[in-house]
């Protein structure tokens, strides 16, 4: 428990530029918690920097009362590895699109995961093409009709988290831009975990995607889709709690609970698992399926990349 | 020949031939690429630089790592000029020739001057070589060598002899007669063997049945130029009368690298290097990866535009930063180039231009960029554009490229090239406390209720440089076009045209903080050499030459490239005849022809091979009969 009271509020993490994102745009909640984050966690201006590429979310660093660099498309991670290369005291949040992070930048966000530099990549999956208006995107599900696929997407989509976790991701989460609380409690689990954190946000695009991501927000529906994962605890889901996740021979299966099957027969999530397989397994239950999860897949120590940098410069004088 | 155990423990030995004083020497190995070529050439060149002559190179190699054996592609060369006066280049035509193959010989014969040591390993010139070679007649036996002083040595056998008592395997001891190619070349120019014996025990300290064996054919090689009839005499070239301080025979790319180091340290800044690697500029980051002792830091990056991209991000944070890559990797910079430009921070970017377009010729040299390097990004996108001349130049220029990021806020290309950056010659250590000093200041924090502006100007229009960390002045900078002078993201048409003009004033203003172009040779005349980057030693040579012959030629060899020195034109239009050479088809010679109105004369070559002073001689003294025609 904290004694100290933070001494900013959200709205000092606030620029003076205008937001220009379209109205019900996904990003407005994630920006909101964001600010609301770093207030909370006692974050300095001076001292932290946002770093993104090219899109819509990628305006984010605009926004924030604190350094920031809006790139060039897919770069971000790239400017992020040198800044914090030379400047290692700085929290760095690299903020990107399924565009920019997996398409044109999918090189370096696969690099800069593997070297787990200590910064907090923020990926907003709205699975289409906002700013250029509407193209599919490496996240759109296979026969989406867009401008440029209108017989139909014929790429299959990839999933972020599972390609966060073949690059070796040492912390690996999801949440949602309309689940605020849950929202801003990975974000911050983000700030916490040295290395690279790797955040999927499911992010909602009125104009060119709605309802990418409806099973997720419908009122009566949700809870049926979404696995709320949560360290040490079953993997419990459904509307009334009624449902949940076992894994057998490598695959998950979702059960009833009752009387032949209780919450102890159920798999137990565990986010420091140091091998990733479990992480990877949950990384493929997709709607309607199965349950997407959200929280905390993975969270494991590794050493740091600009830590082994500077460690082999001190050792070196 | 057999070389007892004693010998091995031996120094110098001393030759009892009479000696032949020469002024200098130009010799050329040649070899298959993994025959060791290389290693010979480094070791002749850092033994002459130690007896005190001058000495330039030139490594020439195919872009396989182990090219076919035995064919003309596989042909690994590498040719050294060694002289008692200060030289330019490593040498037109060769006065020896040391062959390991037919392949070998036969690319290289024309070279060799009618006259010249033509030294061949007999035991490589067997029927089978002679087919890889695809030659349909023995050139040791067919008479089309009789221009030529032709020494047949069985280098192969007499190797194998020298190391029999070690019981090596065959093909090990085979390695070895490179060593006595190297041995009979140090007796026939009188070179110290005591250097590459250093080297051997450093090298292959820890085998030592292959450290005595290359020390028993090194010597072996030696003895037999003593001992044999052929030769009746050997060469003496006297040390060169260089200016007194501590020299160190250095490489384009290693001088480029410590230049990069010292702008640092000069400026109170830590390096940073991202790069990816790339022939021929991979050794400065080999180079600058063992100076973390010096707080450099090196990143190899996942690509080319990942090293530019966080070279730009630690530059941000400000470190002097750096990238260095060859032409095929600016192309994929030129995006991150466009954004350090419109961001307006500080970097200096390398290229180590090789033969173009595409993968081209990864080995060879031209100087095919300069286009690429000064245009060759979207939008209005001025970048200053310096050239390095000479291996040494490198360090000059590469603290001169910074000076310029750091003052004025900006990338700055710096072009070096193959030819330069593996070439090496003796090199002036210079003290660090006799360079100036590069000042940079970063503001402090802000005031509360003061607004930052990221892009005020100062009187050299540059914009401050603020550091994140610093308390206030918070801001974000992007590629979209931004607000004069608050850095907010603007699409005003005025303000646009404002910046777009701003950012080309501020570059064309550096001419005014750059030195005014000298002109060796007369300052007015008929005919003015323009030069620019590693063509400046065969100019120089070739200019001085026609000087020498009592001809009107001056020559002026450019190291700023954008701007362009101001007053370069007054010094055209000095002459009645400026001449170009350039390694490209006419670069340097559009933008002096935009720029000046002049009708300038282009000499071209892009074989991948640098201009011999030959070469440009020839062009000036035809420029000079058209001009007396004319008048």
């Amino acid at each position: 428990m904290t004694t100290e009271l933070p001494t900013l509020k959200a709205a000092d993490f606030a620029s003076n530029q205008d937001v220009r994102w379209c109205p019900g745009c996904g990003d407005y909640s994630i920006l909101a918690q964001m600010r609301k984050v770093l207030a909370n966690i006692g974050a300095e201006p001076e001292n932290t920097v946002f770093i993104s590429g090219i899109g819509c979310s990628s305006r984010f660093p605009y926004y924030m009362n604190t350094y920031g660099i809006h790139s060039i498309h897919g770069r971000a991670p790239a400017f992020a590895t040198g800044l914090k290369a030379m400047r290692p005291e700085l929290q760095v949040w690299v903020i990107t699109g399924d565009g920019d992070g997996l398409s044109i930048g999918g090189n370096h966000l696969m690099h800069i995961i593997r070297r787990n530099l200590n910064v907090n990549i923020i990926l907003f999956n709205n699975r289409i093409y906002g700013l250029t208006k509407g193209q599919c995107s490496p996240t759109s599900p296979l026969g989406h009709v867009t401008k440029s696929t209108p017989l139909g997407s014929i790429d299959n989509p990839v999933h972020p988290i599972s390609v966060a976790i073949g690059c070796e991701a040492t912390f690996v989460a999801r949440s949602i831009d309309v689940y605020t609380k849950h929202l801003a409690h990975v974000l911050e689990r983000a700030a916490a975990h040295q290395g690279t954190s790797f955040v999927e946000v499911y992010q909602r695009c009125v104009v060119f995607y709605d309802g990418a991501w409806r099973f997720t927000t419908d009122r009566d529906s949700k809870q049926n889709h979404v696995l709320e994962l949560e360290d040490g605890k079953p993997m419990v889901f459904g509307k009334n709690r009624d449902k949940g996740v076992i894994f057998q021979f490598a695959k998950p299966e979702v059960v009833s609970l009752g009387e032949s099957i209780t919450e102890k027969d159920l798999a137990i999530h565990d986010e420091h698992m140091e091998e990733p397989c479990l992480a990877y397994l949950l990384s493929r239950m997709r709607y309607p399926d199965f349950p997407e999860p959200i929280g905390v897949f993975r969270d494991v120590d590794r050493p740091q990349y600009e830590v082994e940098m500077d460690r082999q410069v001190q050792q070196a004088l | 020949m057999s070389v007892t155990s004693e010998d091995t423990a031996k120094g110098q030995p001393r030759s009892a031939k009479k000696t032949v004083e020469l002024e200098g020497a130009t010799i050329r190995l040649v070899g298959d690429s993994g025959d060791g070529m290389q290693l010979l050439g480094t070791q002749l060149t850092n033994t002459s630089a130690l007896l005190g002559n001058d000495v330039a190179t030139f490594p020439d190699y195919p872009a396989e790592i182990r090219a076919p054996r035995g064919t003309r592609a596989g042909v690994s060369g590498f040719q050294v000029q060694f002289s008692s006066r200060d030289i330019f280049t490593p040498g037109d035509r060769l006065d020896a020739l040391v062959a390991m193959n037919p392949a070998a010989m036969v690319t290289s014969i024309k070279d060799l001057r009618p006259g010249g040591i033509l030294v061949v390993n007999e035991d490589g010139f067997t029927d089978k070589d002679l087919q890889l070679a695809a030659l349909d007649s023995n050139p040791l036996t067919d008479g089309s060598l009789d221009a030529y002083r032709l020494i047949k040595v069985p280098m192969t056998m007499l190797t194998r002899k020298a190391v029999e008592e070690l019981g090596l395997r065959a093909k090990v001891a085979d390695r070895c007669k490179n060593f006595f190619a190297l041995g009979m070349v140090y007796w026939l120019f009188g070179r110290d063997l005591a250097p590459t014996l250093r080297f051997i025990q450093a090298k292959f300290g820890n085998k030592p049945d292959i450290a005595q064996a290359n020390e028993r054919t090194l010597r072996a090689g030696w003895y037999y130029g003593e001992t044999t009839e052929e030769f009746d005499s050997s060469f003496r070239v006297a040390a060169a009368q260089l200016p007194p301080g501590e020299y160190r025979n250095m490489m384009g790319n290693q001088t480029l690298a410590w230049g990069l180091l010292t702008a640092a340290k000069l400026s109170g800044k830590e390096l940073f290097l991202g790069s990816y690697p790339i022939t021929p500029a991979s050794d400065i980051l080999h180079e600058l990866s063992k100076f973390k002792n010096f707080k450099v830091h090196t990143f190899q990056a996942e690509d080319e535009i990942a090293a530019v991209c966080s070279a730009i991000g630690a530059s941000f944070g400000g470190a002097m930063a750096t990238t260095t890559t060859s032409g095929p990797g600016v192309a994929l910079k030129s995006e991150g180039l466009g954004l350090a430009v419109i961001l307006e921070l500080p970097l200096v970017v390398v290229n180590v231009q090789r033969g173009g377009p595409s993968t081209g010729l990864p080995t060879k040299t031209e100087q095919a960029d300069l286009y690429q390097a000064v245009f060759g990004r979207n939008g209005e996108c001025p970048m200053p554009v310096l050239a390095a001349c000479s291996p040494g130049d490198c360090f000059a220029v590469a603290i001169e490229a910074w000076r310029i990021a750091a003052r004025y806020m900006t990338p700055v290309m710096l072009l070096s090239d193959g030819y330069i950056a593996n070439g090496s010659e003796p090199w002036r250590i210079p003290e660090l406390d006799s360079l100036p000093k590069i000042h940079i200041e970063h503001p402090g924090p802000g005031k509360p209720g003061d607004e930052f502006h990221p892009y005020d100007r100062d009187e050299n229009l540059a914009r401050p440089w603020a550091l994140p960390g610093t308390p206030g002045l918070m801001h974000r900078i992007g590629g979209l076009e931004k607000d004069q002078p608050t850095g907010n993201v603007s699409y005003d048409p005025d303000n646009h045209e404002f910046m777009v003009r701003l950012r080309a004033e501020k570059i064309a203003n550096i001419a005014q903080d750059i030195p005014a172009q000298e002109v060796t040779g007369p300052d007015r005349g008929d005919v003015l050499l323009l030069s620019w980057g590693g063509t400046f030693g065969a100019c120089t040579t070739a200019a001085r030459q026609c000087r020498d012959e009592g001809l009107s030629v001056g020559h002026a060899h450019l190291r700023y490239i954008n701007p362009l020195p101001r007053n370069l034109g007054d010094v055209l239009k000095r002459f009645q005849r400026v001449l170009i050479p350039e390694l490209n088809l006419g670069q340097l010679r559009m933008i002096i022809r935009a720029n000046y109105l002049v009708d300038a004369i282009g000499l071209s070559k892009v074989k991948g091979k640098p201009f011999t002073v030959g070469e440009i001689v020839d062009q000036i003294k035809q420029q000079l009969v058209t001009i007396h025609e004319s008048s």
